[in-house]
Order: structure tokens, then C-alpha cells, then sequence
């Protein structure tokens, strides 16, 4: 059976591992690549580095941190942050990346899914949407590190992703990210089921019961934990035992 | 020993090099014929479109492909490198696999989510060389909306939409529909299996 995935994500900014609370007030967690080794070895599903610095200070990915990690990855290695042309992908997949996770830069050209995904697979493109409600269960995506308002309702641009090529989503909660109070499971479960792609969920995750819940009335396929693993408020295994005491199939023993 | 990657341009192939030599293998990743058919063993890699394959009619690579197999070497086809192997995908009709595998593949039914990806668990039918050593339940990780039917060569199934071929075998030439490169310690001890074959 197809499991839920638990994908371990590295938010990294100048080189480090950082953690924001709603995008801001930043605290350094440790070395990229020393710790998506350890997630790996601990049973995360895969691992997601995104340089959270790159689109606001108009500067290239840092291909070096995401081939340090590379090298000791042997589980499915996603990059975003910066991406915002099909060379500027290439760069990311010759440093070892398996897939890319592309947002401001598919709002503003919504082309750029298409042309990476006809030449990388469909299965190495990401469009991650940052999310922020907007009353009524509507949610609007914003572009730029959540800077930006684009106007476009968070499940229509979804499903636009998904027919221009996209081959998974990644969508974040804005109003929930670094709160530990649980995924937005409304969110979730109207992006997931607006679309034939899987969709990982992400922000505002405190506790195993939180994972639970994205999967069991959220409909998400994925997870992204990234400070309750950073800091070890759940162990991976502890979430993993949890999830599958749930009736929630996860890779366990990995 | 010698393995060549077969290069044609569809999909990261350092991940399946990165593998392989964490393993202590010597890999190459090559697009040329006469390294094709110099090699002790074969991995045919990809991700993407069956029409990708085509390009494997380019620069001489299918007649050393299928020289190499004539001579016995042992060869490896991952993802779509697999799908490459069968008759052919209804992703792109007009082309034709190597029809190693009577298959076709088709994609996945409307019912489910496609592409299928993520970890998902082998069921081994029978023993295979490069199974060895693995439990039964093992899980691998998948990305791809085509699939292999079940055919009379297959070794291990999985199910998604259906039961579909996970890993299939025929003589010294094998298909894996799921990234060993990918797949964490299971997908090196596939890998090692294949390594250690008997050239």
C-alpha cells in the first residue's frame, strides 16, 4: 500500500538551517547537510531544502550546500527557493537534486512549470503554494516568501499547476506555519481533492496528532516536518509509531 | 568490473552513479556505443516521457544495447528504463520498447492519483538475484503514471490502482519500475545484488 509520506524540510539561509515562526523571527538550527543525513537515518520519507533567503535577496540557490547534502542522500532530495528559470533548475538537479520546488517564480511565469517539466519529468517539479486565508474557506496564494498578495485563489492555481505539468504540490499555511497548532486541514483537503496530483501539506504542525489529523481529514498524501524535528519535540520514530497506531500506513521499519 | 550508465538524456543520473559508488562500484555514465558494449554490466536509468527513449536510436546505443544482451551481460532497467524494456507505453504509441517483456504499459486509472509516488511495498513472488537478502514488504520509493501488467516474468508486484509489475526478470536482464537509487537501504541492497552478479 502507498504510504504517507513524512518529508523532512530544511528551511537554510545563508548556508544554515533556520526555523521562522510565520516567516520571521529566525533561529539557527544546524549544518543542511549533517542534518538531512540525520533525518534520513532516522526514517524521514525524503528530504526538502529550501533557501527561504533566495527570492526575497535576488540571489542563486546555494548549489554548494544542496551538493554537501546530495552526496549523503540515498532518498528522494527536493530544492526550492531561487528557481526561476529552467537553467537555474538545471544548476539544482546537476548538484544532485531529484526534484525542484518552484513559487514566486511560476506565479509570475506560469510557463516555467511546463518547460521543466518537459525536460526533468513532471515527477521533478513542485509547485509550492503559500497560502493564506481570505474569509469564506477561499485561500489566496502569495508570492515572494508570503510578501506578496497575487490575487489568485489557492485551489485554482492548484489545479492550473497540475494542467501545466506539476507533479506534485507543496502547500503551506501560511496563517499556521511555525505556530505548532496543527495543519490547516480545510486547506489541505480542498487543494487535495481539487487536483489529481498529490499534495503535501506543510505549516503549523506541533505534535504526532497534528500528522494524523492532515492525513485522516486533511487528504493529504505528505507532511513536511521541520522544527519538531529539528528540535526533537517528536522523535521521527515516535511520530511514525503514532501514525501507524492510527491506522495511517507509513514506511515503518524504514 | 565496469558498469555503464547508459546516457540519453532523460532523467539525473549522478543519483544512480552516487549510489553505486557509495557501493565501491566503478560506474560510468556514458552515451557512447563502444563503452556501451565494452562494459561488464548494463543499467539502462530514466525518468519522464517513453518518448525519451527515442534517443536511444541515436549514436549506435540500441545496436550495443543489443549486442551487450546477446552477450549475456547483465542489465539493469530502472523507471522508465524498464518500461523501455516491454513492448510498449501508450504514453507514446508511435514508438516501440526492446520487447524484452511482452508487456505494454498503460497508465494508471483515473480512480487513483498519478503520478503514483511515494514508498510503496514489494510483494515477492519468487526469488530473484537481485531480491536477495530483502523481506518480504519491503519498501521502495516510486514516481511514475505508467505501469508494467503483471506478466509471467515478474518477481515482485506492487499494488496501486491495481497490482502492477514491481520488479520483473528474465534471464540476465531486469526491470525495476521503483528508484533503487532512491529507495534508502533496501534500494542498495538491490543495487549490491546487481553489482554482485556473476558477469
Amino acid at each position: 500500500m502507498l504510504t504517507k509520506r513524512i518529508i523532512a524540510c530544511l528551511d537554510v539561509t545563508g548556508g544554515r538551517v533556520v526555523k521562522g515562526v510565520q516567516f520571521l523571527n529566525l533561529r539557527d538550527a544546524g549544518d543542511p547537510a549533517d542534518l538531512a543525513e540525520a533525518h534520513s537515518a532516522a526514517g524521514a520519507d525524503e528530504i526538502v531544502l529550501l533557501d527561504i533567503s533566495a527570492t526575497a535577496e535576488q540571489r542563486a540557490t546555494l548549489l554548494e550546500t544542496v551538493r554537501r547534502a546530495a552526496r549523503r542522500l540515498f532518498i528522494p532530495f527536493t530544492v526550492g527557493g531561487g528557481i526561476r528559470s529552467l537553467a537555474d533548475a538545471s544548476a539544482v538537479f546537476d548538484a544532485g537534486a531529484d526534484k525542484v520546488s518552484i513559487n514566486s517564480a511560476a506565479l509570475c511565469d506560469p510557463t516555467l512549470i511546463t518547460c521543466i517539466a518537459e525536460r526533468f519529468g513532471s515527477q521533478a517539479v513542485i509547485v509550492a503554494i503559500d497560502a493564506k486565508s481570505a474569509g469564506n474557506q477561499h485561500y489566496q496564494a502569495f508570492a515572494r516568501g508570503g510578501r506578496t498578495p497575487t490575487g489568485r485563489d489557492a485551489c485554482l492555481w492548484a489545479q492550473e499547476a497540475e494542467s501545466r505539468g506539476a507533479g506534485e504540490i507543496l502547500l503551506t499555511s501560511m496563517d499556521r506555519d511555525g505556530t505548532g497548532v496543527g495543519f490547516d486541514c480545510v486547506l489541505t483537503r480542498s487543494v487535495s481533492d481539487a487536483v489529481r496530483i498529490p499534495v503535501i501539506a506543510s505549516g503549523g504542525a506541533g505534535g504526532a496528532e497534528h500528522f494524523v489529523n492532515v492525513f485522516r481529514d486533511g487528504h493529504a498524501d505528505a507532511a513536511l516536518a521541520a522544527s519538531i524535528l529539528h528540535y526533537g519535540t517528536t522523535a521521527l520514530a515516535e511520530l511514525k509509531q503514532t501514525l501507524s497506531t492510527a491506522g495511517i500506513s507509513v514506511r515503518w521499519p524504514c | 568490473m565496469t558498469i555503464a550508465i547508459v546516457d540519453y538524456g532523460a532523467g539525473n543520473l549522478t543519483s544512480v552513479k552516487k549510489a553505486l559508488d557509495s557501493l565501491g562500484s566503478r560506474a560510468i555514465i556514458t552515451s557512447d556505443a563502444e563503452q556501451i558494449s565494452g562494459a561488464d554490466k548494463l543499467i539502462v536509468p530514466g525518468v519522464g516521457h517513453f518518448a525519451a527513449t527515442a534517443a536511444l536510436q541515436r549514436n549506435g546505443m540500441l545496436a550495443a544495447i543489443q549486442a551487450a544482451i546477446r552477450h549475456e551481460t547483465p542489465l539493469l532497467g530502472i523507471c522508465l528504463g524498464m518500461q523501455w524494456l516491454c513492448a510498449a507505453s501508450t504514453e507514446a504509441p508511435e514508438l516501440a520498447g526492446l520487447n524484452i517483456f511482452a508487456a505494454d504499459c498503460t497508465h494508471f486509472p483515473s480512480q487513483v492519483k498519478a503520478p503514483h509516488v511515494g514508498w510503496n511495498d514489494l510483494e515477492v513472488i519468487r526469488e530473484s538475484g537481485l531480491l536477495t537478502g530483502l523481506p518480504q514488504r519491503s519498501f521502495v520509493y516510486f514516481a511514475h503514471s505508467y505501469r508494467v501488467p503483471l506478466i509471467e516474468h515478474t518477481v515482485a508486484s506492487c499494488e496501486y490502482g491495481g497490482v502492477f509489475s514491481a520488479v520483473v526478470e528474465q534471464g540476465r536482464i531486469f526491470g525495476v519500475q521503483f528508484h533503487p537509487e532512491k529507495s534508502g537501504t533496501v534500494g542498495k541492497k538491490i543495487l549490491e545484488n546487481f553489482c554482485e552478479l556473476p558477469c
